[in-house]
């Protein structure tokens, strides 16, 4: 297990009228190598348990433990916690400052004091790994570039610090189609190539279908639903309650095996819908 | 943790005070602190805190709240204070060191301490009682005289509206972007000055950016609303003196007037 | 002619950008006449030169060659140019940024305080519009405390307080959760279906399409697909190719096509494709 939580509370200006209870007795697990999608209604309690993952904010109750440190005591190095945990936060291209593509990347390495081969090292990889050509770029300004191009600048830079963990707050918000594929792609790509654990935040329940293997459920502070795509997704009127929905192919088998159709409705991405329609269709020809 | 910095301090009601006219309050405040450099004796304090009292009570602030208004300025006051006590020259009363304290001394600095504290309550009770929003509006209505040797009284209003509509969004901006530097290894808080100067360039740098580019977004947007300046606008809710304005007015210059002649008599 | 609320004939618009020295075309050659009352919906992916056509209609950009008519008047004419604003409103993507005062009505008022209409009138205006866009019960609120759908339903009701024919909204949801992209859609549709007011709206999410009258596609500042919705959305294999998507269902039909199996190629809901199958 790479993170645990346990009974986690955080209550945002406490003792005043505006007291608010952000998170609700949260207790989680993540493994290594899990892709999870992180799902709920804005004010859901996403981004403030995102932010506790990675030490940006302490609990006022319960224990989180990451990768070994527990960072609910005092001393903890919350730096390494920074470093194991890499969090790419909403619209990231807005913290780029440096003149270059390459100092901009080179900031979280340089943070952690790394040897200047390393860096170099670290940077280039990261490039890749976004898909950006380093030779081409590296001199360039990031604020030359179109808004997905410096978006993956700015996750080339969290990438760098060789996160264990990374945590995208919904890194295609705002995205043409076409942005958003490139995106997600590479994020596969860490996933699959580089082993790293992937913590995806998004209101896209298409996308999520599409790429995670376990998703876990916000709602009011509290995890409401956890479980893998086929079992979250089945659940539509629980989710519909919490404002939340299912991929329209998901919907649309459903609909269409109450019709009186036999068809499998735990189908998630257009692929399988495909394959399970022709199946049963010709079937139905048949007999 | 910036978020909870609040600025202008407005604190809303429905009162007499709260429905004054933001002109009149302005010019009210102005002759409230007028009068309270014409006052040089004891007596006349008691009066002025009388008028206060009152006007908290009536405009229905918490006492309390008006009184934290003070906490950031103590400093200020402690130092004028302090200053009183030891460098004024007269009857000594006691001596530590080589500080000496003498009469006049302690009685012009708790005079001059006073004169700080009351001038701090009244024009806090301007802001207390008044939405930034209105005034605004007064400033720009009272300086529209001076449009005509060149003054800028619209535009002059027309940045501080904006200013105080975006105060909340770029805190809440700042805040974000330190935290996603802070999730890069970028510490804010440890080091000396020139360190700590040198890590604020990643939030300062983005923040301006970001700034400018909100600022053009605006400027287009207004002008897809039909800004055009000061010219020919009306607003929504026009200043309009009433009665209860005359009336506070009229309270005033009594005020004013029995503050300032207690000097001559 | 009269029945056009927009016109663009041939129009072209270059610029130069910082520090380069060739020009640059981001829309070209475009011929666009928009009906009275009608919904039209321009889709194109980031960069393909649909916010610059917006911003061409109503005068915020002018035209390097060709002429844009709002209502038949001139968008080159300094002197129409309020007229042209007020007649054809616009609302931006990002609902923070076109937010001007301190307080939602103030906000709202903000329009017909620069056309100087009467104080009460203003009223009348910004109680109507925040009626409209069902937000009347936050008039005395802070805008940075609501919600991205509640921040740009008020935009949209500060557009409306000035009383225009036609509102173009560049992208108004790109920013938006599904919540609030939902509140804005509707939104949309009542402005177009109870309040008679012509839509352009310029968006890449192609669910947003479905229900207009016709939708154009850019491409490079060029208009290269127009039709209606079905028209468009049955030509799969074309829009991805452009970088766009089509609804899932619309995807399955034409995949299942494929396979040989008799579906239509215009399905655009669930319940259409359920229907056929």
């Amino acid at each position: 297990m790479i993170i645990t939580l346990e009974n986690l509370n955080y209550i945002y200006n406490p003792n005043t009228p505006f007291e608010k209870k952000a998170l609700d007795n949260v207790s989680l697990n993540i493994n290594e190598g899990d892709f999870i999608g992180l799902i709920g209604h804005t004010g859901s309690g996403k981004s403030t348990l995102v932010q506790h993952l990675n030490g940006l904010m302490r609990p006022t109750s319960g224990k989180i433990n990451i990768d070994g440190i527990d960072i609910s005591s005092k001393d903890a190095d919350l730096k390494r916690v920074r470093q194991k945990v890499g969090l790419v936060f909403q619209y990231p291209e807005h913290q780029l400052f440096e003149e270059t593509i390459y100092k901009d990347i080179a900031f979280g390495p340089e943070n952690l004091e790394l040897g200047e081969d390393e860096v170099h090292k670290r940077v280039q990889k990261a490039m890749k790994l976004v898909g950006l050509d380093f030779e081409v770029l590296k001199d360039r300004s990031p604020f030359e570039l179109s808004g997905g191009q410096k978006r993956r600048v700015a996750i080339a830079g969290v990438l760098a610090m060789r996160p264990k963990v990374l945590i995208l707050d919904e890194p295609t918000a705002g995205l043409d189609p076409r942005g958003r594929d490139e995106i997600l792609n590479s994020i596969q790509t860490l996933y699959k190539e580089e082993g790293i654990t992937i913590i995806l935040v998004s209101h896209s329940m298409e996308d999520i279908a599409r790429m995670v293997n376990r998703i876990v459920v916000m709602h009011r502070g509290k995890v409401a639903m956890e479980g893998s795509a086929r079992e979250v997704f089945s659940q539509v009127e629980k989710l519909e309650k919490m404002g939340l929905g299912i991929p329209q192919i998901t919907s649309f088998m459903r609909h269409y095996k109450l019709k009186g159709n036999d068809i499998r409705d735990d189908i998630l991405t257009i692929e399988d819908a495909k394959i399970e329609l022709i199946k049963y269709l010709r079937s139905r020809e048949d007999a | 943790m910036l978020k909870d910095i609040t600025i202008g301090q407005y604190f809303p009601g429905d009162t007499f005070i709260h429905r004054l006219d933001p002109r009149i309050k302005i010019l009210v405040s102005i002759m409230y602190i007028i009068s309270l450099f014409f006052v040089n004796s004891f007596y006349p304090y008691i009066f002025i805190l009388g008028f206060i009292l009152l006007t908290i009570k009536v405009s229905k602030v918490p006492i309390m709240y008006v009184i934290k208004g003070l906490k950031p300025l103590i400093f200020i006051i402690s130092i004028t204070f302090a200053i009183n006590i030891f460098l004024t020259k007269g009857e000594v009363l006691f001596q530590i060191g080589p500080l000496t304290i003498t009469k006049e001394g302690l009685s012009q600095a708790v005079f001059m301490a006073l004169r700080l504290i009351f001038l701090i309550i009244g024009t806090s009770l301007l802001t207390l009682t008044t939405s930034p929003i209105s005034l605004t509006d007064g400033i720009e209505k009272l300086l529209s005289p001076f449009k005509k040797i060149g003054l800028p009284a619209h535009e002059l209003a027309m940045m501080m509206t904006i200013a105080l509509r975006f105060i909340p969004t770029l805190l809440e901006e700042t805040d974000k972007i330190m935290k996603a530097q802070m999730a890069r290894g970028a510490d804010f808080e440890s080091g000396n000055i020139i360190r700590r100067a040198k890590s604020l360039v990643p939030l300062l740098v983005p923040l301006f950016i970001n700034a400018f580019r909100r600022a053009d977004e605006l400027a287009i947007a207004m002008e897809a609303r039909c800004y055009r300046g000061g010219e020919h606008r009306t607003r929504l809710n026009e200043l309009r003196l009433k009665r209860n304005d005359m009336v506070a007015f009229g309270i005033m210059i009594l005020f004013f007037g029995l503050v300032i002649s207690t000097r001559y008599i | 002619m009269e029945n056009y609320m927009i016109n663009m004939q041939n129009v072209t618009y270059e610029y130069t950008s910082i520090g380069e020295e060739e020009q640059l075309i981001a829309v070209k050659n475009v011929d666009i006449t928009v009906k009275r009352g009608e919904h039209l919906v321009i889709l194109g992916h980031n960069g393909s030169g649909k916010s610059t056509l917006a911003k061409l209609m109503n005068g915020l950009l002018l035209p390097t060659e060709g002429d844009v008519y709002v209502n038949n008047m001139n968008t080159k004419d300094i002197e129409k140019i309020w007229d042209i604003r007020q007649t054809a409103g616009m609302v931006f993507q990002n609902p923070d940024n076109q937010m001007v005062a301190t307080i939602v009505e103030e906000d709202v008022a903000f329009g017909p305080e620069n056309q100087g209409i009467p104080p009460l009138e203003i009223r009348k205006r910004v109680d109507e519009a925040l009626k409209i866009v069902e937000m009347e019960d936050y008039k005395k609120h802070a805008p940075h405390l609501l919600s991205g759908g509640q921040k740009q339903r008020v935009a949209i009701a500060g557009i409306l307080a000035m009383k225009p024919d036609c509102i173009i909204l560049d992208e108004p949801t790109a920013m938006l959760d599904p919540t609030g992209r939902r509140e804005i859609i509707s939104t949309i549709k009542k402005l177009n279906k109870t309040e008679n007011k012509t839509i352009i709206h310029i968006t890449h999410y192609m669910d947003e399409a479905v229900e207009a009258d016709r939708v154009l596609v850019m491409e490079q500042g060029e208009i290269v697909m127009e039709g209606t919705p079905r028209e468009i959305f049955s030509q799969v294999e074309k829009i991805k190719l452009l970088g766009l998507d089509v609804p899932q269902v619309t995807e399955l039909a034409y995949e299942l096509k494929k396979e040989g199996i008799d579906v239509p190629q215009n399905i655009l809901t669930v319940e259409e494709l359920m229907d056929v199958l």
